[in-house]
């Protein structure tokens, strides 16, 4: 240990080199089936027979495959699916439009107090539901916005708003100075430096926060089931109500849960770069 | 004039976000801080001004609601404990093990990550069953794992236990939901070390260890503590995750889940904006310094 020749710390690596690689893999391998662990509970029990499906062979494979599960339970998850569709869809688009015009302004056509504007932004996407939600749902019914989907999309955008523009905001200050005042040069005015200066190379930041709002609106509990009624219910509210049911079988709850995280779990997959970076957005790392 | 030409179009494109962003966050901060004074019941939130007592209340152990209070802040804390140390330890583990390059890292990034996609509620429905406590043939979910691998010992209620740390219970979930999330912080701060530094103490005969204990650990700080923040807020506002797992259960009770039981369920409106405001100061004590932190450090570099 004390002794460091020349060869010393290279021989030492060297023998245990190959036991350390080993392990390694084998403790990421078992982080992997920590993971992993709730989605083959879940597709197992989903895909199972329901006279297979039993508490005490949850860990079972199914002796037959059958869909029956997703049968069943298609006609109650479907209003929510579409409602989820209906309502994540457009918060996605009008979130990152706002956010983007707000994050142009705080980076690059900045007024003065931009500075103590923007944390007070920030602080919005931090606090608990809780101390906004009486006024909130007091609000939204007085403006007879309770009860359909405009009010909770309408909510979702508003709270959207920190985030989206901290994306944005990021984003562009990450382009130089020069190409704005080329423009303001050239004479153009604000509308006109976002339309064809900024917009133009923001798609990636459009596709960060359009994934990360509509993971946060497809995945919210909290305002779908304050804000509305039960035709109007969000995909979480439903699964929720049908896992909560009494003597609702095991396969039709998986089933269900499977079929609520599809969306999301796609976006994940195919455009996981950008939802990693709005993760880290999210953390104020820029 | 000149100058307002120059900002007030910016000015005037951010005003309509910053006035509705000005009433639904610190108007309605307001507005439930000015409740949580009154004895407001039902809807209509008007009530007579009762000064500290819906606090007092809260504050008062010999009462149902103090005493239930109490046993929620308690709960609260515990889990933020668990849940936090698991999690950046798990977190932390996880990239260094991803962090000189293995085969396949872009795969065990996927799946340590996915969970971020999925919602707590369809999160608590798999890990409330994966957590039962049911005994003979009712054996299931890692009691019967544990059971069948010879770890029997290792069975217990989970979050039905009968001792004050169920909700430890629900910090696995919880873990499960968010180490990845620390994984990736962590990963990004280490490979955001130079190779510059790592490879200059190595020259000098430090070996990998001594390299991560010596020059990449100081350097970890911020992240660290932008991991702790992100999760201690988190876990201060679990909300729909303890909903969907078990929502009457006094065991897993949160000032979270009270204040929408006290609220939307008792008609407590006054009662209820009280325990909001003191979930909301415990989240500010926690993020405004981090926002303050954060801008500074933008503002310098």
């Amino acid at each position: 240990m004390t002794t460091r020749t020349a060869t010393g710390p290279v021989r030492i690596e060297s023998r245990w080199a190959r036991p350390l690689q080993v392990g390694r893999y084998l403790l990421l391998f078992a982080f992997a089936c920590f993971f992993l662990m709730p989605v083959y509970v879940l597709v197992v029990t989903a895909l199972k027979d329901p006279v297979q499906v039993s508490v005490s062979r949850m860990w079972e494979l199914p002796q037959s495959l059958s869909l029956n599960g997703f049968r069943e339970v298609w006609p109650k998850l479907r209003p929510g699916l579409v409602n989820s569709v209906l309502l994540a869809v457009p918060v996605s688009i009008i979130s990152s439009v706002l956010g983007a015009a707000n994050g142009f302004v705080l980076s690059k056509w900045r007024f003065p107090g931009a500075d103590i504007v923007f944390p007070l932004i920030l602080f919005g996407m931090f606090i608990p539901y809780q101390a906004i939600l009486i006024p909130m749902v007091r609000t939204m019914r007085d403006l007879g916005m309770q009860g359909g989907l405009d009010g909770l999309i309408l909510v979702h955008v508003i709270y959207g708003l920190p985030i989206t523009t901290l994306i944005f905001r990021s984003y562009f200050a990450g382009i130089s100075d020069e190409l704005i005042d080329a423009a303001k040069v050239d004479g153009a005015g604000m509308l006109r430096t976002l339309a064809y200066v900024a917009l133009p190379i923001a798609p990636p930041a459009f596709a960060v926060a359009m994934i990360w709002q509509f993971t946060s609106s497809w995945n919210d509990f909290l305002f779908g089931v304050m804000l509305t009624s039960k035709e109007n219910w969000p995909v979480t509210v439903a699964l929720n109500n049908i896992a909560g049911g009494q003597q609702v079988p095991f396969h039709e709850v998986m089933a269900s849960g499977l079929l609520a995280c599809l969306p999301t779990l796609l976006v994940y997959v195919v455009l996981g770069r950008f939802f990693m970076r709005g993760l880290m957005a999210g953390a104020l790392k820029g | 004039m000149r100058q307002i030409r120059q900002w007030g179009p910016g000015l005037l494109l951010v005003a309509p976000s910053l006035i509705v962003l000005g009433i639904f966050v610190y108007g309605f901060m307001g507005w439930t801080a000015n409740l949580s004074f009154t004895s407001a019941r039902g809807r209509n939130l008007t009530g007579d001004y009762v000064g500290f007592d819906n606090y007092r209340e809260l504050a008062d152990e010999r009462g149902v609601t103090g005493q239930r209070f109490g046993i929620d802040t308690q709960n609260v804390l515990i889990f933020t404990a668990v849940f936090v140390a698991g999690s950046l330890i798990a977190g932390l583990v996880m990239a260094l093990l991803l962090d000189r390059g293995v085969r396949g890292e872009s795969f065990f990034r996927s799946v340590f990550i996915f969970p971020m996609a999925i919602s707590f509620i369809a999160i608590a429905i798999v890990w409330r069953w994966l957590l039962s406590n049911g005994t003979g043939t009712q054996l299931t979910g890692l009691n019967k794992l544990f059971s069948a691998s010879g770890l029997g010992f290792l069975a217990n209620d989970w979050f039905k236990s009968d001792s004050g740390w169920a909700i430890a219970a629900v910090a696995l979930p919880a873990g499960w939901a968010l180490s990845g999330y620390v994984m990736a912080l962590f990963l990004a701060g280490i490979r955001g070390v130079p190779d510059d530094l790592r490879e200059a103490a190595r020259v000098d005969g430090a070996r990998e260890p001594q390299v991560l204990w010596h020059v990449v650990r100081p350097m970890l700080l911020p992240v660290t503590m932008s991991a702790l923040v992100i999760l201690a807020h988190i876990s201060l506002k679990t909300f729909d995750l303890i909903y969907a797992m078990d929502l009457k259960s006094l065991k897993i009770d949160t000032p979270a889940l009270f204040m929408w039981f006290t609220t939307f369920e008792g008609g407590f409106y006054g009662r209820g904006a009280a325990i909001a405001m003191l979930l909301l100061a415990g989240v500010a004590v926690v993020i405004i310094p981090y926002i303050w932190y954060s801008v500074r450090a933008e503002r310098r570099s």
